[in-house]
């Protein structure tokens, strides 16, 4: 069996209270961060996620902790927070060199090996096409990836990330969340990660950090769904998490009996259902059938070559 | 590469103009002196006409080394204020420090504490005044972050700078006041050599003090806590900001009287000149630009002729603020 070694903790605190003088977000808190696991940081809005990520990075006060470094981590810590970055006439490859400022001296002299490193985070990223271009340039989503890029050519061990994927389309967030996985496991990074892409975070999350009552409940996704932490802490209206679907009120009378299989059946039924009819085995008949890469939706002696037809078709009857 | 030979040549036409301003500024005057003459003198040989050594030593040089010096200066403390607040507006007049220098000074001169003065009083004094405001501004940029709002805030500053220095004039004998209006009318040609040498000491040693931050500098863009996240302390960044700034602008303004936009114009000039927000090439950058502006400003204020000199302040005002509205128009939106 795997045994937990101690230097596997990269990072930790105890009895941390973190907040605004008058104001705390989270007490009593004790918190670790493991070599080779990804965290996700989950809560609602304005819960405190911002303020305890910069509170761990060392850049907003506690207002008491017991142990673990809270200070001087630029060698050990490297941030993406969402700040808005107000230089605007500075080229990417500017930026990510930020990251090597920590191992610089007071003349910022880039070595040929910081300048390889730079080279290697905006790889990572693949904004190789971007790197001479302006922020101002930039869309917000480009930036989020100069932004990570900058982190990690500062090459901690420890990362923590505020919404790194919030400006992102669905093909980067997957991206993103990807490397951050394979910077854990093939580097042996500790990764923070706060998000609200709840499907993201279930697949590739090792531990979800869920923020509720000033305090954090961890555990690994699949025991928080089945022990209803995260229905607890989100309040799904609708949705239920344990199928992974959003509940539809069947608003019609109707039943349809679906006869298929594969994604034509699962995506027929998404759409039937959508349309607030009741999929069963009785009522009307619909049966679903494939020749090469095109599909056919048969009703009694009726054939329909779009999902879309066959809506048509079945709310014509439906009157 | 292309751009970085276009840079570097960049860098020699800078360094070039000083150059040629210098010596251009040496020649402009009621009294006409050739450039062989004047770079003789110079260099210490003798001159044909020993009066030509007298007016360059005694007249045009200090005063074309003062515009060296304050150009430098002002713009120096205009950088470190765009980066300190990282508003595109900010600038040691803008802000209303100059407004702030100038109270400072009217409370040491009308209060009588004149007679006991020290060469370095009226320096202190409005680097003080000018400290001040910095810090009012600086603690209500900490609450608004708009920064038009802190540039309103600025100009409310002085205002009110301006009509309590009016009130103390209404209340101060006239010997005073006779002291006060002649500080205000301050001019880059009045300075003495030892005046010089002050100046010279306090901008070479803020030159050293930034030189070795412009890490610091450069990280403070990012933001404060990107800043704090890569090893800069921000306390630093802020002090020497707030030191310096009204440092070179209390001791320029307390010997030159107030002077405009040459701070808020230089740094938006060299970043547009040089592409860069690195302050390692912006510091030297303003140094020789801000040392540019001054000089042609100086060169238009003797063109008259016939011995009357426009003053130099009202110069800058002049070329500085087209120089603000054509960047503002030419970059749509200007960026620290």
């Amino acid at each position: 069996m795997y045994k937990e070694k101690e230097q596997d903790i990269l990072f930790s605190v105890s009895d941390l209270k973190v907040g605004f003088r008058d104001h705390a977000l989270f007490e009593n808190l004790t918190l670790d961060l493991k070599a080779g696991e990804l965290v996700c940081f989950m809560g609602p809005n304005g819960v405190g996620k911002s303020t305890l990520i910069k509170t761990l990075a060392g850049l907003h006060p506690p207002l008491s902790h017991l142990k673990g470094g809270l200070k001087g981590g630029e060698k050990k810590i490297s941030v993406v927070l969402t700040d808005k970055i107000q230089v605007a006439d500075m080229s990417v490859r500017e930026l990510v060199s930020f990251g090597r400022y920590p191992y610089l001296g007071w003349n910022i002299n880039l070595s040929s090996h910081d300048d390889e490193i730079v080279s290697r985070a905006i790889g990572q990223v693949r904004i190789q096409h971007l790197s001479e271009k302006k922020l101002f340039q930039l869309s917000d989503g480009q930036l989020q990836m100069a932004m990570i890029a900058r982190a990690l050519a500062q090459e901690t061990p420890v990362l923590l990330l505020d919404e790194p994927t919030a400006h992102l389309d669905l093909n980067n967030r997957v991206e993103i969340m990807n490397l951050l996985l394979s910077l854990c496991k093939k580097e042996r990074k500790a990764v923070l990660v706060s998000t609200h892409e709840l499907d993201l975070a279930l697949q590739t999350a090792d531990l979800l950090w869920l923020a509720m009552n000033k305090t954090i409940k961890k555990g690994i996704p699949e025991d928080l769904v089945l022990n209803g932490a995260l229905d607890e802490l989100f309040q799904f209206k609708g949705f239920d998490l344990k199928t992974g679907k959003v509940q539809h009120s069947p608003h019609r009378s109707k039943h349809v009996g679906l006869k298929g299989e594969g994604a034509e059946l699962l995506w027929t039924k998404n759409a039937l259902e959508r349309n607030g009819y009741q999929v069963s085995d009785r009522g009307i008949h619909v049966s679903i059938s494939k020749a090469g890469n095109k599909f056919m939706w048969r009703v009694d002696e009726k054939i329909f070559d779009s999902i879309s037809e066959l809506l048509k078709h079945l709310d014509a009857v439906d009157r | 590469m292309n751009q970085k030979v276009g840079i570097k040549l960049r860098w020699w036409l800078l360094g070039g103009s000083v150059l040629l301003l210098f010596l251009a500024d040496l020649t402009a005057g009621s009294t006409q002196i050739p450039i062989s003459e004047i770079v003789k003198i110079i260099f210490g040989f003798s001159p044909l006409d020993p009066i030509h050594a007298d007016i360059i030593f005694n007249f045009r040089l200090p005063k074309t080394v003062t515009c060296v010096l304050t150009g430098s200066a002002l713009s120096i403390a205009g950088l470190l204020m765009q980066t300190l607040f990282r508003n595109p507006l900010a600038g040691p007049d803008v802000f209303g420090l100059s407004s702030g220098a100038g109270l400072a000074v009217a409370f040491v001169v009308m209060a009588g504490l004149s007679s006991q003065l020290n060469v370095l009083t009226i320096p202190l004094a409005a680097s003080i005044g000018c400290a001040g405001v910095f810090v009012l501004v600086f603690v209500a940029a900490q609450k608004i972050r708009n920064n038009v709002s802190i540039l309103i805030i600025g100009l409310m500053i002085g205002a009110t700078t301006s009509s309590i220095v009016s009130i103390l004039q209404f209340f101060t004998q006239a010997e005073s006041l006779q002291q006060f209006l002649i500080w205000t009318f301050g001019s880059i040609s009045t300075l003495n050599w030892t005046e010089i040498s002050f100046l010279a000491g306090v901008v070479l040693a803020a030159c050293f003090a930034l030189f070795v931050n412009i890490k610091s500098m450069n990280g403070w863009l990012l933001g404060e806590s990107y800043a704090q996240s890569i090893g800069i302390q921000s306390k630093k960044v802020k002090t020497l900001a707030i030191v310096t700034t009204s440092i070179l602008t209390g001791v320029v303004t307390s010997l030159c009287g107030p002077i405009a936009f040459v701070g808020l114009a230089v740094p938006h000039m060299t970043r547009i000149l040089l592409g860069t927000t690195n302050h390692k090439n912006l510091l030297p950058g303003v140094i020789f630009l801000g040392s540019v502006l001054m000089l042609v400003c100086d060169i238009l204020a003797n063109m008259p002729g016939g011995g009357s000199v426009l003053p130099v302040n009202a110069m800058t005002s002049l070329i500085g603020a087209p120089i603000v509205v054509w960047i503002l128009i030419r970059a749509k939106r200007v960026y620290v």
